[in-house]
């Protein structure tokens, strides 16, 4: 315990003097230095048109010139590309023949599995068509499938690009299981599934008894033949034994230059599509009578898929696709609406560009709170 | 031992009348009891080595505020990073793609994940290196401790140890929480600065024990040991229980002996003390809430459409495997070419329920390009760089401290854009916390002719509003009158030839006058010092009120130059003929200030003998004490009073007394009585009896001292307030000095209703009424009265303002009272809370926060902040002035509050829009691109095959979309900054959320889904089966897939186009690069040898480039997919242009040059209608003078004698 109170009365007569002590001005002379100086270490900002966001900037704004303008143009330049495809689509002759029904005979048409998968039956097949309007060479011939996922992933994976390419990878046979190996594991060249399924359906054209030339060189792209194909790689263990898939490959022929393959190939976006079978280099005049025959090998029967074989011509935008042309009309002519429809908006109901009466305090007071 | 004895007969300072016993309130000086929870701590002093050796063991003294360490590093910021939703499903993605199972090439699943987290991780690390590098230096900081013998060597504060004796130097920080044993002073008291605590920058006395007195030099701690038993470390500033065993008896310790750390010594010597807290268990350390790791309300919102776009994806995954399943049961079976008899698990359409799951699977990591994985490395992306554009912001950086901004944390760039309330500390972010006399009012008469800063821009706004061409920029005007003023003595900004130089002599009251320069410069508990330098005294004052008033009765001739325990010595010039003469005024009594006496009082002896009582105080307190013959001077001071107030100044009145000698000592003996009782009303009685001696006074004059607010707040605070936000000031001052500065800053005007909300008068209720339900009842009640009248408030214009203080705050806060209070507080047009402990600041700060639902900023710059900064969504400190805990604690530092108008409506506003913008955009793009895959899916029996290479889809989202919207978040403005600072309404489109609401949302998915139908179907009936060249070939998937791809990469790109209004040449490199980028890639890929390129090999070169139709489709896609946007903006700008569009054109057409006279009108009125701030003040004003012209119209011919004040007014208009 403190006793204390008893001395409390001199609690304000008890002297107590502070005085200034002499450290004082020593601290005092050392406190700039803690103190931070503007300059020492200014970490003033460097100015730069950048670094204070006053770059010089295009500002475009929305006028409804600008609007009228754009609808307009689009309007202009869509039409005219439009009628030129439109033009151009029209102006391609195309004939499709299906044949994967007609060339089922009857007897066959209930079980045409076992009729296209049998080795022994007759698949030749005859057809004739005549020509509506003169075709001018090159016809291209097309095989087209329907309901065929040449896209399914495990398709489009079914396939070795080192194989197909160099001849010393031929054992590389990674992704194309099941088609990978043989029975006694020998490398399938070219393995997967993609070159075992291979199209196998052949057709000889003749006009007029007079048999027709199908040029089927230069059906693919260069740079398969030359990069993803390899000259040197000839196909081996292809379709012998197990099931077998599509068509067989001469053996002396190296990849390079079996272009019904490299097409095959290339695999398709859609389920249905078209490939390039040839080309016809002779020119069809109305009403030739073109004989087909068709060696229908190729098994769409199990999937329901049909065959279809077209002869078609092409120019600057390819085949017949009037959906190209119709749509740049379309659009072209929304746009052309579109301007007119602006036009009348801005003469109807126009608004004076940077009218402040349109600035929210002066539209709605009320609504600022 | 002599010396000891006389030691022992000073005692403690008997220079504070209440402070002589404030410490000793409890009843007797009996030991606390201390025993059970909370009371465990034991400290062995000067032994620290028994603290390691057995328990208790006490933690160290460095202290950490970082995240992470070396070793948590990895794991801890792994996790923060996959705390994120996206992050983890990308890191599932990556982890399953090493399976067949997933339908991408693992390098490009795990490639752009391990981008977007290292770089997140990158940012997070150079953070927290910076934290760490602030840790290390105050770890290192030296102090000197007791090493044993008497010998003292400084040690890195990390070292310390509890127990250890520390020797803390003059302006030293203590570097934990001490035992106050002795100082240099020989009682034993020490002078403390709290202000990195509480924010308080007045001095505080702290006093030792008796008993420890006589441990003053290095050699005592020699043998010295002692234990202290106290409370174990808890936040509260201001308590502390425990004892001090100490020679064998045992001493009561109380908070006054207790130095905390981070406070700082001043005006002492030294000290010497005993560590009782280290680290984090000091009471600062523990006041600091863990700093939060925030996030944007945007980013939150993002994160909701991340959720749905995964539900979307689950969706659609769930669609897609379902028709797997279909597929593969119906038609896989048949489809031979695919081997279904002996085919993989995942296709196996004997195994169905199994190759659903997988596929599942597969889908999920397919249709992933809906979830855009790089949208958070390039929103992190843009707020580096939007953070390093307001850290480079020449007009943030402030040119006498040397300190630019500094945007801490970048992620909450937009959210400035979206504040709704600003919580303010007052000093030191609204104040300098440096007082100035400014005027004075004696004896009826006023004098200084300088203006103060508010009514400077009061006077420059009605200037302006009348005449308008010559107002103009409002920085440029601050500056200009900034300088003018500058007060070139510290604490004096006085000004009028009448006073100064002597002249007052000839002024016609002198007596007053002189007795006014005394009470100025005797009534005070300042202490002088000397500095030899400029041979001139400055004064430690207890506020910086008393430095302001001794520096004026300096400036005036009055010099206080010296005091001793009993007297003040004041050198006195111009009086007897021009000579200085040194006067003693012998201190009898010290009738000192507490928040609730509101005043102070000498009485002293002059050297004629005359004892004369010397008051000065609040000037309500003072003027019901005065003399009838006393009120002389009444009317006319009150009048000034008025003024001064109205001017934002704090004002004190002054006044005197005489006493006869045996009236003195009659009292004397009373009062002597009242001091040496004991009990518990022994305080009170001292105040009754002080009560009896302070009263009859004869009023002086008043003072006005500005509280010097920071450079251009007031302005700011009503730009702010223009810009639609509400302002609440947080302080840990008394009431008064709160309510000055709500004045001086405009947060309070004349005419504005305040509502006091305080804790009924203990001593008004009985004690039994006085528990804790009575006190809640009452405020509760004072609450519901103060809604009341707000809700039965007529007038439009009526204002009220909140006024609440820390102890009322402690029941308000409750649960069962605080949202009456938040709806009270939310009525009021400004809310300042005084005496505010820091924990209630975070506690006001998250009632603000979860009660309003809205984005709060708080402000401030000590560590009696640092909880509120942290609660806040958004944390701002004033860097610049000494101590870093708030800076340390916050989101964005600036030099000045004046600054925070710029971060908000400006960079707030830029960001904002431009993260909405870019938020937006990425949904788009994603979607548009995401579900083109989705419905490819479908045509290939939902195999799960891509129609992409896995390179384009690799580079989509880290390469050509990224640098546009890049782009677009970093440099996109809708109006410039100038233009952003004139018209402060525009800010409110951040608020209101005008460009991230759901409609605008959900637009864009749309515009994502169209777009996305667009380029799908028409590339697939484009490229459909039929020949796409003149020579023949059909296109493949390959080639399909580029057109599609190339189709996508227009649409998008020319899309941001279209979003953009500002284009400088980094948007026009990186948008129409970005195109160019993808034919460049696609050349260059395609030209890689086939092993690399597979399917895309030769593609543009070889097959698409030469075929027209490629272009023509690519051409059409991309304009069929920006028309429909192209027109729904061309019709809302045309028939409902938002703000910014009209100001765009303004500026495109020029008007604002060609028709000055609107752009002033229309500046003027992009305002938010506010109650605080000049504007509103001034509005306030001439509202009221064009009622009182009404109303004196009116009665003009029979009210002859109007007042001085209202014709000074009438002269105004």
């Amino acid at each position: 315990m403190i006793v204390r109170l008893s001395e409390f009365d001199n609690c304000f007569y008890v002297g107590r003097e502070h005085k200034s002590p002499p450290l004082t001005n020593k601290m005092m002379e050392m406190e700039p230095q803690s103190a931070p100086t503007p300059k020492k270490h200014s970490k003033k900002p460097k100015y730069s048109k950048f670094s204070q966001q006053e770059l010089p900037a295009w500002k475009p704004i929305l006028t409804p010139g600008w609007v009228i303008a754009t609808f307009t143009v689009v309007g202009i330049v869509f039409i005219p590309v439009g009628l030129a495809s439109l033009f151009s689509s029209e102006s391609v002759e195309e004939a499709s023949i299906r044949y994967d029904d007609q060339c089922l005979t009857e007897m066959h048409s209930e079980n045409a599995v076992e009729f296209i998968q049998n080795g022994l039956t007759n698949k030749t097949c005859t057809t004739s068509w005549i020509v509506e309007r003169r075709m001018q060479a090159p016809i291209f011939i097309y095989y087209q499938l329907d309901n065929y996922y040449q896209n399914h992933r495990r398709y489009v994976k079914s396939r070795n690009d080192k194989q197909l390419m160099n001849p010393a990878s031929e054992g590389d046979t990674t992704n194309c299981y099941p088609q990978d190996k043989t029975n006694d594991s020998m490398p399938i060249v070219p393995c997967g599934l993609m070159a075992w399924s291979l199209f196998n359906d052949t057709y000889r054209f003749s006009v007029n008894t007079n048999s027709l030339a199908v040029n089927k060189k230069d059906i693919s792209w260069g740079s398969d033949r030359s990069s993803k194909f390899g000259s040197k790689v000839y196909p081996k263990n292809f379709q012998v034994g197990g099931v077998v898939g599509g068509a067989k490959l001469d053996e002396n022929i190296p990849l390079s230059q079996q272009e019904d393959l490299i097409v095959w190939m290339r695999t398709a976006a859609l389920p249905s599509f078209r490939k390039l079978y040839g080309k016809i280099e002779t020119n069809l005049e109305v009403n030739d009578e073109v004989e087909i025959v068709i060696e229908n090998n190729y098994n769409t029967y199990e999937f329901g898929g049909k065959k279809r074989l077209i002869l078609s011509t092409s120019t600057w935008i390819g085949g017949k696709n009037p959906f190209l042309g119709m749509a740049y009309l379309f659009v072209g002519g929304v746009s052309l609406v579109c301007a007119i429809v602006f036009i009348l908006l801005y003469v109807i109901k126009p608004r004076p560009l940077g009218d402040p009466s349109y600035l929210s305090w002066n539209k709605n007071p009320g609504l600022l709170k | 031992m002599a010396h000891k004895r006389i030691r022992e007969r000073l005692r403690r300072s008997a220079l504070y009348t209440f402070g002589c016993l404030g410490t000793r309130t409890r009843d007797d000086d009996q030991p606390h009891a201390l025993h059970g929870a909370g009371y465990t701590r034991t400290v062995q002093c000067n032994q620290p080595h028994l603290h390691e050796n057995k328990p208790p063991y006490y933690c160290k003294n460095n202290i950490s505020t970082t995240k992470y360490n070396a070793i948590t590093f990895l794991p801890t910021a792994l996790f923060e990073q996959f705390r994120r939703v996206a992050n983890i499903y990308f890191l599932l993605a990556a982890l399953l793609s090493v399976f067949p199972i997933s339908p991408f090439s693992p390098i490009s699943m795990i490639a752009p994940l391990a981008f977007v987290v290292g770089l997140s991780m990158a940012k997070e690390a150079l953070e927290d290196s910076r934290r760490f590098l602030q840790d290390r230096k105050v770890n290192k900081r030296n102090v000197s401790h007791h090493a044993g013998n008497g010998v003292f060597e400084p040690k890195a504060w990390k070292d310390i140890r509890v127990g250890d004796v520390v020797k803390v130097e003059k302006d030293e920080f203590f570097p934990a929480d001490l035992l106050f044993l002795s100082s240099s002073y020989e009682d034993g008291i020490c002078y403390v600065e709290t202000m990195n605590l509480d924010g308080e920058t007045n001095l505080k006395v702290k006093r030792s024990l008796e008993a420890t007195l006589g441990l003053d030099s290095d050699e005592t701690f020699k043998d010295f040991t002692g234990t202290i038993q106290g409370e174990d470390p808890n936040p509260s500033l201001y308590t502390f229980v425990g004892n001090f065993d100490y020679e064998r008896q045992v001493y009561p310790l109380d908070p006054s002996q207790i130095l905390l750390r981070d406070s700082k010594l001043r005006n002492t010597d030294h000290i010497y003390g005993v560590v009782i807290f280290t680290g984090h268990d000091t009471k600062v350390m523990q006041n600091s809430t863990h700093s939060p790791s925030k996030r944007s309300s945007i980013e939150k919102k993002m994160d909701l459409i991340i959720y749905i776009l995964f539900a979307v994806l689950v969706i659609i995954s769930v669609m897609s495997s379902v028709g797997f399943m279909i597929k593969t049961k119906y038609k896989a079976p048949n489809s031979w070419f695919l081997r279904p008899d002996n085919i993989e698990v995942q296709y196996d359409p004997q195994k169905l329920g199994l190759a659903g799951l997988s596929h599942l699977v597969t889908a999920l990591i397919l249709y992933g390009y809906l979830i855009p994985i790089s949208l958070y490395v390039s929103i992190e992306i843009v707020k580096v760089l939007q953070a390093s554009f307001i850290n480079q912001d020449i007009h943030m950086y402030d040119e006498d401290t040397g300190t630019a901004a500094d945007a801490r944390t970048s992620n909450l760039n937009e959210e400035l854009g979206q504040v709704d309330t600003i919580l303010s500390d007052k000093t030191g972010t609204l104040t300098c916390n440096q007082m100035d006399f400014l005027k004075c009012s004696i004896a009826g008469v006023a004098y200084g002719v300088r203006a103060s800063d508010v009514e400077l821009a009061a006077a420059k706004q009605m200037a302006s509003d009348v005449d308008n061409d010559s107002e103009s920029d409002g920085y440029e005007n601050n500056s200009g009158w900034e300088s003018s003023k500058k007060a070139p003595i510290k604490g004096f900004g006085f000004e009028d030839e009448r006073l100064m130089n002597g002249k007052w002599v000839k002024e016609a009251n002198v007596d007053d006058l002189l007795l006014f320069f005394r009470i100025l410069a005797v009534c005070h508990t300042a202490i002088p010092d000397y500095n030899e330098v400029t041979g001139t005294f400055t004064y430690e004052a207890e506020s910086p009120d008393e430095g302001a008033f001794l520096a004026a009765a300096r400036e005036f001739g009055f010099e206080f130059c010296r005091r001793t325990q009993s007297s003040v010595f004041i050198r006195e010039k111009y009086t007897n003929h021009g000579k200085v003469v040194e006067r003693e005024f012998k201190l009898l009594n010290l009738l000192d200030f507490s928040s609730k006496r509101k005043r102070m009082s000498v009485i002293v002896r002059d050297e004629d003998g005359n004892i004369i009582l010397m008051c000065k105080g609040a000037d309500s307190i003072i003027f019901d004490r005065l003399a009838k013959n006393g009120k002389k001077y009444l009317e006319s001071t009150t009048r000034h009073l008025n003024e001064y107030g109205e001017a934002g100044l704090r004002t004190l009145a002054l006044s005197y007394k005489r006493l006869g000698e045996e009236e003195y000592s009659a009292w004397n003996n009373e009062f002597q009585k009242a001091k040496t009782s004991v009990g518990v009303d022994r305080e009170a009685t001292l105040e009754r009896v002080s009560e009896m001696m302070e009263k009859d006074l004869i009023l002086v004059g008043a003072t006005a001292v500005e509280d010097k607010l920071q450079k251009g707040v007031p302005q700011c605070i009503d730009k702010l307030a223009q810009a639609g936000l509400k302002i609440w000031v947080l302080t840990g001052d008394k009431m008064e000095t709160a309510i000055n500065i709500g004045f001086a800053c405009s947060l309070l005007r004349q005419g504005m209703q305040q509502i006091c909300i305080t804790v009924p008068n203990l001593e008004a209720m009985s004690a039994s009424d006085s528990t804790k339900e009575a006190i809640k009842d009452n405020i509760l009640n004072q609450i519901t009265n103060a809604s009341q009248m707000i809700k039965l408030e007529k007038d439009p214009h009526a204002a009220f303002a909140l006024i609440i203080d820390g102890k009322t705050l402690t029941y308000a806060l409750e649960d069962d009272m605080k949202q009456l209070f938040l709806a009270l507080a939310v009525d009021c047009a400004s809310v300042i809370c005084c005496r505010v402990s820091p924990k209630q600041k975070a506690l006001v700060t998250r009632l603000v926060k979860e009660g309003t639902k809205k984005t709060t900023l708080a402000i401030g710059d000590g560590a009696n902040d640092v909880g509120m900064i942290q609660e806040a969504d958004i944390g701002v400190g004033i860097s610049g002035v000494e101590g870093m805990q708030a800076v340390m604690a916050s989101d964005f530092s600036i030099a000045q509050f004046q600054f925070l108008e710029r971060l908000l409506v400006v960079h707030g506003h830029w960001c904002y829009k431009r993260i909405a913008q870019m938020i937006c955009y990425f949904f788009y793009k994603n979607i548009a691109f995401g579900l083109t895959i989705f419905y490819f899916e479908a045509f290939t029996s939902f195999s799960g095959q891509s129609v992409y290479d896995d390179w384009y889809m690799i580079l989509f989202n880290v390469v050509l979309t990224s640098l546009p919207v890049i782009s677009l978040g970093v440099l996109e403005q809708d109006v410039p900054s100038e233009v952003c600072l004139e018209f402060p309404a525009l800010y409110q489109q951040g608020p209101t959320n005008l460009f991230f609401d759901w409609y605008r949302i959900l637009g864009w998915m749309a515009n994502g889904v169209y777009s996305s139908l667009a380029i799908f179907f028409f590339t697939i009936v484009i490229f459909y089966d039929q020949a796409f060249r003149s020579d023949g070939q059909t296109a493949d998937m390959a080639a399909v897939g580029t057109a599609m791809f190339s189709s996508i990469i227009w649409a998008v790109n020319c899309q941001i186009a279209l979003t953009m209004s500002h284009f400088t040449w980094v948007q026009h490199v990186f948008v129409w690069g970005s195109i160019a980028t993808w034919y460049i890639f696609l050349f260059f890929y395609g030209a890689l040898s086939p092993t690399y390129s597979k399917t895309a090999y030769q593609i543009l070169v070889e097959s698409l480039g030469p075929a027209p139709i490629y272009w023509v489709a690519t051409f059409l896609i991309a304009v069929s997919c920006f028309l429909p946007y192209l027109t729904h903006i061309a019709i809302q700008r045309c028939y409902n242009p938002m703000d910014h569009h009209i100001i765009q054109e303004i500026k495109y057409y020029k008007k604002d040059i060609e028709d000055k006279h609107m752009w002033k009108r229309e500046k003027s009125k992009a305002k938010q209608e506010t109650k605080i701030g000049f504007t509103a003040r001034v509005d306030a004003k001439i509202r009221q003078l064009k009622e009182r012209l009404h109303i004196k119209q009116q009665h003009s011919h029979h009210n002859l004698t109007s007042s001085p004040q209202q014709q000074q007014q009438a002269n105004l208009l």
